[in-house]
């Protein structure tokens, strides 16, 4: 059985991927404490998803391991693989909701595939979900097409909750949003994470969602990472971090940030 | 294994000792266990997680669900109960304050309300098809007066489409049902000694129906999904919304050289469908008839009365049109989702198979009627 306990959650070493002659990762490590909310950002083409499926297993690295638990992915039997893909949630960039199915069916879908409950049960554990993440009721019975971007984003966050993960992975959570429904998902996020004690890996570009969430970020440059604190990486000499959390939105943003724990 | 409920008396009310593995894993015996608690409890009630393993938020949100429709019962936690009890209460909160929020409507207002949401329904429906055909009446009322409109490369690449590269499978399958109609009418015919009827039934029975009957039907098939798939994909990326937002018209671009390849198309096959269904009755005729082919063709000419080929020809553009409007029409309608797109284009086959079976009905009557 895997320990839900084990710290770190995530160990990524010396993970190398390539494209071809195109070489992606590069010796990249990557390690993620229990609940710690962990950002990763990076130019386009920086490999945030690859590295992304590489620690869900969609992708098998070239070189490099990747431990869940203290777990090697690449090693784990079938029994031991269903349940780590049981203990983690993914949100995909898009929701990746199933069209064909309403919104309780989404979130449902994994229950149903995993444990035989009756359809009362699963009725309730789906209201569930949609409450936790904030989603109306009347949306249960709406399918995807019929839905804002928010509340896709947040029904596809209650379909990665349906399974009570501990590891959350998010894409892009927030991208697509407008601000204010962005803010209320950062909100949304800091709520859950709390009160489900959870650890969240992120993938985004929104530095908004930067300032507000992540206890620490990782930044993919030349296929290795490096990972800090946001203060600790504001003071990095690194050219590309100087200009990625000091150009004009990331002051905008981290004035917002400084303001806000100013007057809290 | 430990149930994972014990109810037992405690002072005036109850404790309930959760025991065991209380985890998602474990729900399935928890439902079943949750089920056999007593309807109605009153009173305090305590429930003590001291022996309860990794519980769940799922499981907990069951039992909490539970108790509350035991009601009235005052609810404590005791024994280490999980962190996310407080995050369970203001879920329940929440959905009190959501199920107020929906007014659920009375029986009878619903039944109502279905009837008459069906009805416009039906009613935005048949003005859809009467918008849709006025706007293809349009495009092609202003190609008169403005050539551009008529979009001829668009109009070949369709012509190749659905004419050209249906060939094959529309000469087999009119050669292969000839041969069969020749070969049973053969077999009825020859117990009179009537063999040579043989080549008025094939004749007749091709030009007049079968030849443009099979063609459309296998048309609408190859046809009329790829029309409504075509352009239901075109939808679903907005790509039609690009189209107007730059000026042009979805109907002129993709829907009217469709609709007039078709038109083109469709006549031609159906010759093609004549001859080889002549072909095909004039082969059986010879290997099981014995039927010289000077004989056949002889015969042929005597059974044909000057409309005969021209009674079958006629129907071919109309049932185009009906094929291509459909197909088209449904593309037009696809909205938002995978399956919407193959909702509609399986409509589109059905709906237009019908109407091709539908039409030709009426060509028959009509036919008879004035003695075409």
């Amino acid at each position: 059985m895997l320990d839900p306990d084990f710290n770190p959650a995530i160990r990524v070493r010396g993970l190398h991927n390539r494209f071809g002659a195109q070489i992606v990762h590069d010796g990249l490590d990557m390690e993620v404490q229990q609940h710690e909310i962990f950002g990763v950002v990076g130019g386009s083409g920086t490999g945030k998803s690859v590295l992304l499926r590489s620690i869900l297993g969609l992708r098998r690295p070239d070189s490099g391991s990747v431990e869940l638990y203290g777990r090697d992915v690449e090693t784990l039997a079938a029994g031991d693989r269903n349940s780590l893909v049981q203990s983690y949630g993914v949100t995909f960039q898009n929701g990746a909701l199933i069209s064909s199915l309403t919104v309780a069916q989404n979130v449902q879908l994994p229950l149903r595939e995993h444990y035989s409950l009756s359809e009362k049960t699963l009725d309730e554990l789906a209201e569930m979900n949609l409450l936790m993440v904030g989603l109306p009721l009347d949306a249960a019975a709406k399918f995807p097409a019929q839905l804002s971007g928010g509340m896709i984003k947040r029904a596809a966050l209650a379909r990665a909750l349906a399974l009570e993960p501990k590891l959350l992975f998010l894409d892009e959570p927030t991208a697509g949003l407008d601000p204010i429904s962005a803010t209320a998902f950062d909100e949304l996020l800091l709520y859950l994470h709390s009160q489900l004690r959870l650890t969240v890996v992120m993938i985004t570009h929104d530095l908004d969602t930067l300032f507000q969430t992540c206890s620490r970020v990782g930044v993919i440059i030349d296929g290795r990472m490096i990972s800090d604190t946001l203060p600790g990486l504001l003071k990095n000499p690194n050219p590309w971090i100087q200009e990625y959390f000091h150009g004009p939105r990331a002051r905008a943003a981290a004035m917002e940030s400084g303001n806000k724990s100013g007057n809290g | 294994m430990t149930a994972p409920l014990a109810l037992e008396p405690q002072g005036d009310g109850w404790r309930l000792a959760l025991r065991g593995d209380w985890s998602l894993a474990a729900m399935p015996g928890i439902e079943a266990q949750l089920k056999s608690l007593p309807a109605t409890l009153k009173g305090n009630l305590i429930c003590d997680w001291t022996q309860a393993r990794a519980p769940g938020i799922s499981p907990a949100w069951a039992l909490l669900r539970r108790l509350a429709e035991a009601a009235p019962l005052t609810i404590s936690h005791a024994g280490n109960p999980p962190h996310f009890l407080e995050l369970l209460q203001k879920l329940h909160v929440d959905r009190h304050a959501a199920y107020s929020a929906l007014s659920a409507e009375p029986t009878l207002e619903r039944l109502v309300g279905k009837v008459g949401r069906w009805s416009v329904l039906q009613g935005v429906h048949a003005r859809g098809v009467i918008v849709f055909l006025g706007r293809i009446a349009s495009v092609v009322g202003q190609a008169f007066s403005r050539p551009g409109a008529w979009r001829l490369s668009s109009l070949v690449r369709h012509v190749h489409e659905t004419g050209i590269t249906a060939i094959p499978i529309v000469a087999l399958i009119a050669f292969l049902i000839s041969v069969i109609v020749a070969y049973l009418g053969a077999q009825q015919l020859s117990r009179f000694g009537a063999d040579i009827f043989v080549v008025d039934l094939v004749t007749i029975a091709t030009l007049r129906e079968m030849g443009v009957l099979l063609t459309s039907i296998i048309v609408a098939g190859r046809s009329g999904s790829a029309f409504a798939a075509e352009i239901g994909v075109m939808q679903l990326n907005e790509e039609t919304d690009a189209l107007r937002a730059m000026g042009m018209n979805p109907i002129e671009l993709l829907v009217v050289p469709r609709v007039l390849a078709l038109v083109i198309a469709l006549p031609l096959l159906t010759i093609i469908a004549d001859a080889m269904g002549l072909a095909g009755g004039g082969l059986l005729s010879l290997i099981n008839l014995h039927i010289p082919l000077p004989q056949f063709t002889a015969r042929l000419r005597e059974s044909l009365s000057p409309t005969t080929f021209w009674a079958g020809l006629v129907k071919a553009p109309v049932f185009a049109v009906l094929i291509a409007m459909v197909g088209t029409y449904r593309g037009m309608q696809v909205r938002d989702s995978a399956r919407e797109l193959g909702r509609l284009t399986t409509v589109a086959v059905v709906q237009s198979i019908f109407m091709v079976i539908l039409a030709d009905a009426l060509f028959a009557v009509l036919f008879v009627q004035i003695h075409f």
